[in-house]
């Protein structure tokens, strides 16, 4: 595949001459610079609070982009994938509580170190996500979204019933994870920056996973299933090996927002959470990269401004924000079901747009836009 | 445990399974014919129980106020689906869980607005507020029983419906292949709007019934909204047969896990421990038989589609 259409969601995107990437990149040079400069651009403007909401943009980002990737490349719609999120921040609070506590959990100390605690989050994520994907990926379609939705909430009800590790009240952490160096991730600018970075490196290894023979298969795989199966790719197991990678890079991201917080609680495997993450991916635009990412920063700073912008109206209007949230998100679904990563590009994101002609003769998705139906 | 305990709790568990199916019926329907996924369901089981608590105040009479909520309900659905949805049968499934994640924002808010942030209590109506008694010395709430006999009223309604009309047959049709109901002449739009107000209504007419059992609050919607989905999904989409079955089953998974679990537990280890175990065992227990029986039944129960 060209250079120019490799990152494109859809292999059925009807070929045209390859788009002019340059804007592209001097755009994303100049987010990465904006985003490296907020800190100070933050103090000069008189506005520290902007790191906290930068902060959380980026960690939602990172998890938004991992769902991205299962749901947008692989076309599994998964509905509990706050889920995940949240055994990440449980493998922190339960390092904390055993570190704090000096006790063991199976023969094994607490910890507060982040080069020990942030990959075991990971790896929980990614253990967890790989035992429910194994069950969830038999069924498909809307049988799909509820399974997933269903697992993540048996794992909501059991963390509220873990009274060992604060039950319905979750866990206070007392700091945030060590990680050497000198560095005091206490302090905001510097969490700031990790977070920034670690966003950036999952963002170059996506990008990179997408684009490979495995991104190829899954993509394949979400345009035609039996096609890919015929050709005698083994689907099952690469669609499992990528909701395990998500699930292993929402554990991560769920390691950051209880360090954020400094609080791990039930609320953040909440289904709500994974609805939240759903409308991050499909508002930025699903089946890209740099969507779900605008998508998790437009809607935290909603959250921020539409209140505040309500409450100029009239005082106490902006308690109501999200009367005006959810038409939003119907208008963007009606008007721009490319999401505003499409707007501003103003090209096929993949997933949500119509399916051309052409596909849908080859079979690749039914005339109504949906897959078809695989047995 | 004692026997006539355990009748009663079957009966809860009947009364709970007779709730999810008012609610799963309309929503599987829409589910098999359209292919559509409705998060909002919820929200006209909120607004039915609301519309009872203030007709009813009103009016001074519950069953009054009922009777008027339920097909206000359906109107609501009717003015959502034209508005709305009907644009969005033909799009992503994805677009669809957006667009009505997005209605259940704005109806819990525009609740929380109207009706302020507390929650509302109801009370039964006078005549079902005492007890029954049943065969064998048990004694029953008059309301609960009613909403059971309500409930099995509703299903064999739905089945003359759908098994002995003319606007039945074209359900069924529908569920089974639309594409070719559409070629046959049949106005599925139309058709549908109809299931989707039927739908409402009925969503509308179990949340009026919750309302002296449960309070009235913003939110109640989604709580059960999740289990209808258990429901359906268990029953198979598209099939009304299912959405029974599937209700009464995670009726009385759900009563006879919370009710008997502790008991359980309680033999084997310290009670404090078991009364956590078994609380968590509890609330999962019908996802698990979810999952259990979607490993075995890929598309549930009875699957409408073939």
């Amino acid at each position: 595949m060209a250079e120019g259409t490799a990152d494109r969601a859809a292999p059925s995107t009807p070929a045209g001459a390859p788009p002019d990437r340059r804007p592209a990149r001097i755009a994303a040079l100049a987010v990465l610079a904006v985003l490296v400069a907020l800190p100070w651009i933050a103090e000069a403007a008189g506005a520290p609070f902007w790191i906290d909401i930068a902060t959380r943009a980026l960690i939602f980002a990172l998890a938004a982009v991992s769902l991205d990737l299962i749901l947008g490349y692989g076309g599994m719609v998964s509905f509990g994938h706050a889920a995940f999120v949240g055994v990440g921040a449980y493998a922190v609070g339960v390092a904390f509580t055993h570190d704090f506590e000096g006790s063991t959990l199976f023969g094994l100390p607490g910890s507060v170190n982040a080069w020990v605690v942030w990959p075991a989050a990971a790896v929980a994520g990614g253990l967890v996500a790989a035992a429910v994907g194994a069950i969830c990926l038999r069924t498909r379609g809307v049988y799909f979204i509820m399974i997933t939705l269903a697992f993540a909430q048996m794992i909501y009800f059991l963390v509220t019933a873990l009274r060992r590790y604060g039950g319905d009240d979750g866990i206070a952490l007392w700091g945030r994870s060590e990680i050497g160096f000198g560095l005091d991730l206490n302090d905001d600018r510097t969490f700031y920056f990790l977070c920034l970075a670690l966003f950036a490196g999952f963002l170059w290894l996506a990008r990179r996973m997408v684009r490979s023979r495995f991104g190829r298969i899954l993509r394949g795989a979400k345009d035609n299933e039996r096609r890919m199966r015929a050709l005698g790719h083994p689907v099952y197991r690469y669609k499992l090996v990528a909701f395990a990678i998500a699930g292993a890079a929402a554990g991560l991201s769920g390691a950051l927002l209880a360090n954020a917080t400094e609080y791990v609680g039930p609320a953040y495997l909440h289904w709500s959470r994974s609805g939240e993450l759903i409308v991050m991916v499909v508002l930025g635009g699903m089946g890209t990269l740099i969507g779900p990412a605008i998508g998790a920063a437009a809607l935290i700073l909603m959250e921020e401004w539409l209140p505040e912008a309500m409450n100029a109206l009239q005082p106490g209007l902006g308690e109501h924000w999200q009367i005006v949230l959810g038409p939003i998100l119907i208008l963007v679904v009606l008007y721009a079901p490319r999401g505003l990563w499409g707007l501003v590009a103003g090209r096929r994101a993949g997933g949500g747009g119509r399916p051309t002609p052409l596909a849908g003769l080859l079979g690749g998705e039914g005339p109504d836009g949906k897959a078809r139906r695989d047995d | 445990m004692d026997p006539l305990l355990l009748l009663v709790q079957a009966l809860n568990g009947v009364q709970l399974g007779v709730m999810l199916f008012l609610m799963a019926a309309g929503l599987t329907l829409v589910f098999g014919i359209m292919d559509m996924i409705n998060l909002a369901h919820g929200s006209f089981y909120m607004v039915g129980a609301y519309l009872t608590a203030t007709f009813s105040a009103a009016l001074d009479s519950f069953l009054l106020g009922l009777l008027l909520a339920v097909p206000a309900a359906a109107l609501v659905g009717l003015v959502v689906e034209r508005v709305a949805l009907a644009t969005l049968y033909r799009r992503d499934h994805l677009d669809q869980v957006l667009a009505t994640f997005g209605l259940i924002l704005f109806f819990n808010e525009l609740v929380r607005i109207v009706w302020g942030p507390t929650a509302i209590f109801l009370d039964p109506p006078e005549f079902l507020s005492g007890t029954v008694t049943l065969p064998g010395g048990v004694t029953y709430p008059a309301f609960r029983f009613a909403i059971i006999l309500v409930g099995l009223a509703v299903a064999l309604f739905l089945w003359w419906l759908i098994a002995r009309t003319r606007v039945g047959m074209r359900i069924r049709a529908g569920a089974t292949n639309r594409e070719t109901l559409e070629a046959l002449g049949v106005d599925v739009g139309r058709l549908f709007a109809l299931v989707f107000a039927l739908g409402a209504g009925l969503a509308g007419l179990a949340g009026a019934m919750a309302g002296p059992i449960l309070a009235v609050q913003t939110g109640m919607g989604e709580q059960i909204l999740i289990l209808t989905f258990v429901v359906i999904v268990i029953g198979g989409i598209g099939s009304i047969r299912g959405a029974l079955v599937g209700a009464l089953a995670v009726g009385l998974v759900d009563t006879f896990a919370r009710a008997l679990l502790p008991g359980l537990f309680g033999l084997m280890m310290e009670p404090a421990a078991a009364a956590g175990l078994a609380g968590a065992l509890g609330s999962v227990a019908i996802y698990v038989l979810m999952a259990a029986i979607l490993v075995v039944r890929p598309r549930g129960l009875f699957p409408a589609h073939g």
